[in-house]
């Protein structure tokens, strides 16, 4: 059992060692990552049939997404996930301001991305692409163009949902951190919600290409 | 305090991570590129292989799975599997109910079934024959 | 149990109503919102949590040698959550409750007026419940273990919760992502489930049974897992083929995924996943088949003693066996197409989930009864207590098959003449069975207060949470836990009912 004097560790009392309680902490992480990928994956399941059945109206409908919005934060999520990772490594090696500026460059990524679905949620807002029955947009040729909507807000929404879950985490280890809370020895929670964090990327490289480009 | 030395604490040297954002960068303008051409259906699966291509690059180097554990890998491909198996099971329904219609205007040629009249007069508890010809 | 309780007055109601064709207590409205409320409290508030929360929390870190589970906070909030769940569920019943079925079927569901969104939102917030459970145990299995308990040193109820975990995080996220689409549906009219708007009502049913089929896994797995225990116990043998057993739990649960369409055969799905559906279904039923068999062989040349608990696992394997074989029945597409909403899936699902999970839970309540109060109950009343519940469910239930080859729908508050003797008859059963509970409430609980003292180990069994005083102590063990025999190795050990000597040495 490691002997060292860090106050930080932590070890609970049910653990016999802090490797152990470490990756116990890993494998819950994972696993919970697997429930998510499950819940999103109802989503896609939803998405991939009503494609199938619709794939004129996804296609028309596509055209009023602005690739480059897109484009765009597909480019700060990846960038986020970068210093994300970064803020991690620097933890691991005791880096403690360093750990603090890449954890408050992913929070301001995230908010980027979040003020640019901001922009594009009004634009539809505002021409009526809305789903389902407040649908009232005319551009689109094809029965039911609300299908494409209602997949698109609520794929993204319950991602950008997500975000907003990790700028919450991501917040809590800016303070617990400037408060020395973290050590080379214990970063745990620094590196789960880096997990959870790519998770959200994850996802979002696949909406990207599912609504942005349909071809 | 040193740089800790066990397996779990494996710290990758920043190009790593450097030289994976890079491709996630150039990826994602290939993607973007591509979709400008029609390929037809293909837009969609070239498309799809790209994203697992980064999507693999975030799991094996950002989230750390080449370096880990094999138990955290499988988790997350096992996850997928079953993913798989709703999206694929659900659209063996879906794509296929159209397969009804064939059926029905091409039904069981067994003339005795669909063309004999009823044996018993007074039989009154079956129900009356359906009718003789193909489809509704 | 509360919600056994609530959900078994609910079905004390229902055949109260069916006593005869007219209407006794209830309209047609009323009888829809009893069943559903049968079903859902029985099912989600239930037999979902009770083992795994119960015994799986209790015994399952016992049984490895762990001083606790993985994340003991997350298993707080696993309870916390689950109130809140049963919170909204309670809302629900009382302001206008609902008359859709368990199943919350599409369009009905996205129509009617009743309290819809308040207990799908209830179903969905336990349903986390049942995630974090599930995470908890998965992790507690593979990280906690103490020295020397390898996979196949576990004993095998820990393999039956391992199974029951693995399906609560793959299964449960998506009834999460279907009720949430449920009450968006009703909310904002999104038309994902309406054809007016281009969507597809059986596209709920696929969401839903995808999750609903492993549910059934959920609720039967612990069952067995319990089951497991009692058999070797009792028979005071080595359980026959113990890899056989723990993997046929796995097999369960993965080819449980697979077979969610054969409660859709009749929705108007395609002809061809019906096929695919049908056919898998007959492979669910091995892994089953191979426990059952195995556990008769166990029970083959042991020194069987007929306590409580050994009747309840007795019980389980004569109606669980029923009950499965109805179910490939079912399975069987043909068949079901006339079978399909009729008693005979009634009584089939009874036969599973009661004379299986709740027989085998009450069997486990028998037999850990005393590691958690330190004293013993009254032998004698529990045998007839065993015994009337046994004889008023069967009287209950199999009738049912037979109504339901004969055509009598489920779900229905009235019926034809020809059906009314039978119904009389099942009503009778279920007081019987009332009986039967009542009487096992009353002297579970006087035992905790004037029941003998247990004694460490009163049934002499092998596992390690015997080896530990009743009730057990803070912290579980002293020190690290030793693994010094096999959890069945009932030919090589004989216990006593004390604590064993190196749990008394000092602390290492």
């Amino acid at each position: 059992m490691s002997h060292t004097a860090e106050p930080t560790t932590h070890l609970a009392h049910h653990f016999s060692d802090t490797q152990q309680q470490a990756d116990t902490a890993k494998l819950g992480t994972w696993v919970f990552l697997l429930t998510e990928v499950l819940l999103f994956g109802g989503l896609f399941c939803f998405y991939s049939i009503y494609r199938s059945w619709n794939p004129e109206i996804f296609h028309n409908a596509h055209k009023f997404l602005n690739v480059g919005l897109g484009a765009t934060n597909t480019v700060v999520l990846i960038v986020s996930s970068l210093t994300m990772a970064l803020a991690i490594r620097s933890m691991q090696l005791g880096e403690r301001r360093k750990t603090i500026w890449f954890l408050v460059a992913t929070f301001l990524l995230a908010t980027t991305f979040m003020v640019i679905k901001y922009f594009e949620y009004s634009h539809k807002i505002h021409l009526g692409q809305l789903p389902g029955q407040w649908y009232t947009f005319q551009g689109v040729e094809g029965t039911n163009p609300h299908i494409f909507f209602s997949a698109y807000f609520m794929m993204t929404g319950l991602h950008g949902f997500h975000v907003l879950g990790g700028m919450g985490l991501i917040t809590w280890l800016i303070i617990k951190t400037a408060r020395g809370g973290f050590s080379p020895a214990y970063y745990t929670p620094i590196e789960m919600t880096g997990l959870y964090w790519h998770l959200v990327d994850l996802i979002w490289i696949f909406l990207f290409p599912l609504f942005y480009l349909i071809g | 305090m040193s740089t800790p030395i066990t397996g779990h604490h494996h710290i990758l040297p920043l190009r790593v991570y450097f030289a994976v954002a890079a491709a996630l960068l150039v990826f994602t303008v290939i993607t973007v590129i591509i979709a400008q051409f029609q390929f037809g259906e293909f837009n969609l699966i070239i498309a799809m292989i790209i994203a697992a291509i980064k999507a693999t690059l975030v799991a094996l180097f950002f989230m750390h799975l080449k370096y880990d554990n094999r138990i955290y890998a499988i988790v997350f491909v096992g996850s997928l599997m079953f993913l798989a198996v709703f999206i694929i099971f659900t659209m063996f329904d879906t794509l296929r109910r159209g397969d009804i219609y064939e059926e029905v205007a091409h039904p069981l040629q067994d003339a005795r079934i669909y063309h004999q009249a009823p044996a018993a007069p007074a039989d009154t508890s079956h129900t009356p024959a359906p009718p003789a010809q193909a489809g509704h | 149990m509360s919600a056994f309780l609530a959900g078994g007055i609910f079905a004390l109601l229902i055949r109260l109503e069916l006593i005869s064709p007219a209407k006794e207590v209830f309209d047609a409205d009323g009888y829809n919102q009893v069943f559903t409320l049968h079903g859902a409290i029985m099912i989600f508030m239930f037999l979902i949590p009770s083992i795994p929360a119960a015994f799986g929390n209790f015994v399952m870190p016992l049984m490895i040698g762990a001083k606790d589970v993985a994340f003991p906070r997350l298993n707080l909030a696993s309870w916390y959550v689950y109130l809140t769940g049963a919170g909204f569920a309670l809302y629900a019943i009382f302001t206008g409750g609902i008359d859709t079925g368990w199943t919350f079927y599409t369009p009905y569901s996205t129509t009617t007026t009743t309290a819809v969104i308040p207990m799908t939102f209830g179903v969905f917030v336990m349903g986390f419940s049942s995630i974090f459970t599930g995470i908890n145990f998965v992790v507690t299995i593979h990280k906690l273990r103490a020295p020397g308990m390898t996979w196949f040193k576990m004993p095998l109820f820990v393999w039956g919760i391992y199974a029951t975990a693995l399906i609560q995080i793959l299964a449960t996220p998506v009834l999460g992502i279907t009720l949430a689409l449920l009450i968006v549906e009703r909310f904002a009219g999104i038309g994902i489930f309406d054809p007016a708007m281009g969507g597809d009502p059986v596209l709920f049913q696929h969401f839903f049974w995808f999750y609903s089929h492993p549910a059934v896994y959920i609720m039967i797995l612990p069952g067995m897992a319990i089951i497991s225990e009692l058999i070797a116990a009792f028979s005071h043998r080595h359980i026959f083929g113990y890899k056989f057993i723990g993997f046929s739990s796995l097999g369960i649960a993965f080819t449980g995924f697979l077979v969610w369409g054969h409660h859709m055969f009749v929705s108007g799905q395609s002809d061809l996943s019906s096929v695919i559906f049908s056919f898998i279904t007959f492979f669910v039923g091995v892994p089953s088949g191979i426990k059952i068999f195995n556990w008769i062989a166990t029970m083959y040349k042991g020194s069987i003693s007929l306590k409580a608990p050994m009747l309840w696992a007795i019980a389980f394997l004569i109606e669980f066996s029923i009950g499965g074989f109805t179910g490939i029945v079912l399975g069987a597409l043909s068949i079901d197409v006339h079978l399909h909403d009729t008693y005979f899936v009634v009584a089939h699902f009874h036969y599973v989930m009661v004379g299986g999970t709740v027989m085998a839970l009450f069997g486990g309540l028998h037999y850990w009864w005393p590691k958690m109060w330190g004293r013993m109950y009254n032998e004698t009343l529990a045998a007839i207590a065993a015994v009337l519940v046994f004889i008023g469910f069967n009287v209950t239930f199999f009738i049912q098959f037979i109504m339901g080859t004969q055509g009598m729908p489920r779900r229905y508050y009235t019926y034809l003449p020809q059906f009314e003797s039978m119904h009389g008859f099942s009503s009778i059963g279920t007081l019987i069975m009332a009986v039967g509970y009542f009487l096992i409430g009353g002297y579970l609980i006087y035992a905790i207060f004037k029941g003998k003292p247990a004694g460490p180990n009163p049934w002499k069994a092998l596992t390690m949470e015997w080896e530990i005083p009743s009730p057990p102590p803070h912290g579980n063990f002293e020190g690290t836990p030793q693994l010094r025999h096999g959890p069945y190795d009932y030919d090589k050990v004989v216990a006593d009912n004390a604590v064993p000597e190196y749990m008394h040495e000092p602390h290492r």
